[in-house]
């Protein structure tokens, strides 16, 4: 086991960043144009990336598995995006941001990344206004705001509740400009099927034509990784159908190493399943909690009427009702973080008050709301604040403005009117903290090999805070690895364009060759579908949203048996040489086969409960989560070493800003 | 529920497609996606070819999934993307149609995918406002009426899947084309270069063998995301102004 050096700058934590940017080494602009970077991912990391890189005068060549880099499923955020910009004048300001991610992520994030980030936040407010993203506005034209789980400040900057789409569609148009300007050579439809190393730096990637088939080499100076996360180990998640970990699980198998893979966010408001053909889950933005009240009813005999049929959960009077966010956790009652909220859910539908036909629900209510904000405009319209239907009418006008979309999602899935009659909610795979080990110039452990975005582990510890996700991406796109690559690339002025004509090369791509054949070859009976449904369920069972030794022993037992069928019945139909969408899921199952083993020996080895691992071994008395700070307050992380053999390394976090405290949010 | 399937088979770009018979059982809560995955997953079993179509967020937002069924761009329901279609809306013994977009801007790859890089290339024409990054005034140095934040957000709100080009009789792009013009055009920021931008955009368009206009209004019926034809009168007032008042080609 080897210590890692996160290269964190030396100084007061308010200074590292800007005296780093002052003294890290540039590259000159001639040399810039000689030089080349490879791209991979066109979500909000890899777009502004590639866009930003491209404007300084290096040269760009981006990479995306879809059609256009538009579809990146960074554009199904909803929420909202953070910026310590303190416009609501209500205390917000960059260390309050620094600490409260901090804080959220149950300390198990590097200090000097998280202030960084946090500095960099407002500019790219400014950023994204400049490119035309139509951000809310107040009457009077400035820019609106509204508060999310875990704090206290309002400063989450919204879109409705599609600002992942704004933002994004605002990175493609400037990676568009770019495209248009000749400075990226836009690849659509191709994944990267490998990494190429050369005298231990990263200087290419293997990608797959996806119409064509063909195999193809792609060089450069080094290589950026934005790929995203890999909730999609666990089939049904929030994220998009295609999200998967190939890019980063190869970078692994070429010497990366893997960050906290068991650092998993479980996103408390989804929609329920309802069958076994479920093929992924629908997320109901974070902001509803600003406004919906979490309940479920106190008495078994109310659950059982209403699985029956024969109640509706307007006809529970509120007294029969149980709040128990608000019960449990007065001081943020629903705006309590994603994990505490998850696990309370997780909770009550243990104890069997869940609200569905499968026990699995919870209700999410705006019923208050509605009534709150219809009397309030009643009063601001010199209408009467007593007529119920016109206050009803008023009220559920306001809740439309703020969520219509959302709303208008869940009806279309459910066939309910949330109006009328309160969503069902329950828990499910989000985002992954866990991901790529970067140090401070978001560099992994092979030279000249970057990760940015979701697809590294930096900044959200053991939780992330709502509205983080996309400040994070385009942190480190437009802002952050901008000037951290040249730490690499400053040392590479003198290196000629790499030629994929290199034995590596040839090497590299006989190998992915061979894997794919390997796979077509097998011809068996089970599609790769099923092979990854029964996966996700072993780890949502076993490495969920809580977990326990023997589980996850036996987890990763199951896992291994049906690994080693997967390579001896998975039936793929067609070739390699043509559009096929079977052969593309296949090789991203075998990835996420590997990956879910080192979840489990990672969940495994971490005896604590922090964010969103929770080990049950490891509670207080009333059932929160227990933290080890005296052995567990570093980053673990895993080298592959062959076939199910893995090392751990460590990266230990030291706090001299905050003082580590148990997260309380009673 | 049983359903009948008529849904478009075709290899390639360069080969002649047909409609295949299938069958399938689905229930009432599925997603028409889920429906095709069942029938999928049943073709694998078989060892035959499963029906190539493109999808992913499967939330409605990221534009990906397209098909026509029973001859409605993303199917029967308003405002609603084929992934977020739901087989209640079917019932026992229905036959479905299912062909992918037809326009000659939108060459089929496989099935029911096409090619849609010519709605990328327009927008590499000028969709965009040339800010660098590290350019930017603070955020609220240009105030923004509500209202016209709201029409703008209302014009960015387009999902870029191309069903106005598959509803309409000239395979125009109009909607498409207009819906970014009127997004940046509504603001501020992106008024610096709404002539040029606008111009090289209908260019690039045309280039592409888009038809024309002609007051159909399909592309708005069928448009999952409500985008509206005023956008269509928006464009052509801007361009015709900027063909007056801009020596650039």
């Amino acid at each position: 086991m080897t210590k890692l050096n996160a290269k964190i700058p030396e100084g007061p934590l308010s200074d590292k960043w800007r005296k780093y940017r002052s003294t890290v080494d540039l590259v000159a602009p001639n040399n810039k144009r000689k030089l080349e970077i490879i791209v991979v991912g066109t979500g909000l990391a890899g777009a502004s990336a590639a866009a930003t890189l491209a404007e300084l005068g290096y040269k760009v060549k981006a990479f995306t598995f879809h059609d256009s880099p538009r579809r990146a499923h960074s554009i199904a955020a909803q929420g909202g995006i953070n910026a310590a910009k303190n416009y609501q004048n209500d205390g917000d300001s960059v260390f309050r941001l620094f600490y409260d991610t901090i804080k959220g992520g149950d300390y198990r994030s590097r200090e000097a990344n998280v202030h960084r980030l946090a500095e960099v936040s407002t500019s790219i407010i400014d950023q994204c206004v400049a490119q035309g993203v139509p951000f809310a506005r107040e009457y009077g034209g400035t820019l609106a705001n509204r508060s999310f789980g875990g704090v206290q400040v309002s400063r989450t900057f919204y879109a409705r509740g599609q600002t992942g789409q704004q933002l994004l569609i605002g990175a493609y148009q400037a990676l568009s400009r770019q495209v248009s300007l000749g400075n990226v050579k836009m690849y659509n439809r191709h994944e990267m099927l490998d990494l190429v190393k050369v005298d231990g730096k990263a200087r290419g990637i293997i990608a797959r034509n996806l119409v064509t088939g063909e195999l193809e080499r792609h060089a450069a100076h080094c290589v950026v990784l934005g790929t995203g996360g890999y909730g999609n180990v666990y089939y049904l998640s929030t994220n998009a159908m295609n999200s998967n970990v190939t890019a980063a699980w190869r970078a692994v198998r070429r010497g990366a190493y893997m960050a906290n893979p068991c650092f998993c966010q479980i996103h408390p408001t989804c929609i329920p399943v309802s069958g076994s053909y479920q093929s992924k889950l629908t997320l109901m933005s974070e902001s509803l909690r600003n406004d919906g009240r979490v309940w479920v009813p106190k008495s078994k005999e109310d659950v059982k009427a209403i699985r029956e049929g024969s109640k509706k959960p307007t006809e529970i009077p509120e007294e029969d009702r149980d709040y128990y966010l608000e019960r449990k956790y007065p001081a943020f009652g629903n705006l309590v973080p994603r994990d505490v909220a998850s696990r309370a859910a997780k909770e009550v539908c243990d104890e069997g008050r869940g609200v569905n036909k499968s026990g699995l629900a919870v209700y999410l209510d705006f019923h208050d709301a509605i009534i709150r904000y219809g009397k309030a405009e009643a009063n601001a319209n010199g209408l009467d604040p007593n007529d119920a239907a016109l206050v009803k009418k008023l009220g559920t006008k306001v809740i439309e403005a703020k969520y219509g979309n959302l709303f208008e999602i869940y009806e279309k899935i459910k066939g309910d009117d949330p109006y009328k009659t309160p969503m069902t909610i329950y828990p499910a795979i989000h985002y992954t903290m866990g991901g790529l080990w970067v140090d401070y110039n978001l560099e992994t452990t092979v030279p000249g090999l970057f990760a940015i975005g979701e697809a590294n582990f930096s900044d959200h510890g053991a939780n992330r805070l709502g509205a983080s996700a996309l400040m994070q991406g385009l942190a480190d796109g437009y802002f952050v690895l901008p000037y951290t690559i040249g730490s690499f690339l400053s040392k590479e002025i003198k290196t000629p364009p790499i030629s994929t004509d290199l034995d590596e090369f040839a090497r590299t791509e006989s190998e992915v060759r061979e894997r794919l054949t390997g796979l077509l070859k097998v011809q068996g009976d089970k599609s790769v579908e099923s092979f990854h449904r029964e996966l996700g369920l072993i780890l949502w069972d076993y490495c969920g949203m809580s977990r326990n030794a023997e589980g996850l022993k036996k987890g990763r037992e199951l896992l291994q048996k049906l690994k080693k069928e997967y390579y001896e019945n998975v039936f793929i139909p067609g070739t390699m040489d043509e559009y096929n969408p079977e052969l593309e899921k296949a090789t991203r199952v075998a990835d996420f086969f590997e990956l879910g083993e080192m979840m489990m020996v990672d969940a495994l080895h971490r005896n604590e409960s922090c964010g969103g691992h929770f080990r049950e071994e490891y509670q207080t008395e009333d059932g929160e989560a227990l933290r080890d700070d005296e052995n567990y307050t570093y980053v673990s992380t895993w080298e592959w070493k062959g076939d199910g053999e893995i090392t751990e390394h460590r990266e230990p976090l030291v706090f001299e800003n905050v003082e580590l405290k148990t997260r309380s949010y009673k | 529920m049983k359903l009948k399937l008529k849904i478009w088979r075709q290899k390639n770009q360069n080969s002649k497609g047909k409609f295949s018979n299938y069958t399938v059982e689905a229930s009432p809560e599925m997603s028409f996606l889920e429906m095709l995955d069942v029938l999928n997953q049943q073709l694998i079993e078989n060892k035959e070819e499963p029906v190539a179509f493109e999808h992913d967020c499967r939330e409605g937002i990221c534009g990906t999934c397209s098909m026509v069924i029973n001859g409605q761009p993303h199917g029967p329901m308003g405002l609603t993307t084929t992934c977020q279609l739901h087989m209640r809306h079917y019932k026992d013994g229905d036959t479905i149609v299912i062909e992918p977009f037809r326009a000659n801007s939108f060459p089929v790859i496989k099935d029911l995918v096409v090619d849609r890089a010519s709605f990328d290339r327009i927008i590499e024409a000028g969709g965009f406002i040339s800010v660098n990054t590290g350019q930017a005034p603070d955020g609220n140095t240009i105030p923004i009426e509500q209202d016209e934040a709201k029409k703008s957000f209302d014009a960015a709100a387009c999902i870029g899947c191309g069903a106005c080009v598959a509803a309409c009789p000239n395979s125009s792009a109009m909607l498409f084309t207009s819906a970014k013009v009127a997004h940046l055009g509504y603001l501020p920021q992106g008024q610096v270069e709404q002539g040029k931008r606008v111009k090289r955009m209908v260019v690039q368009m045309d280039k592409e063998g888009f038809g024309n206009c002609s007051n159909t209004y399909a592309c708005e019926a069928e448009c999952p995301k409500g985008i509206s034809v005023a956008n269509i009168a928006k464009m052509n007032r801007a361009y015709f102004s900027a063909v007056v008042s801009t020596d650039e080609k």
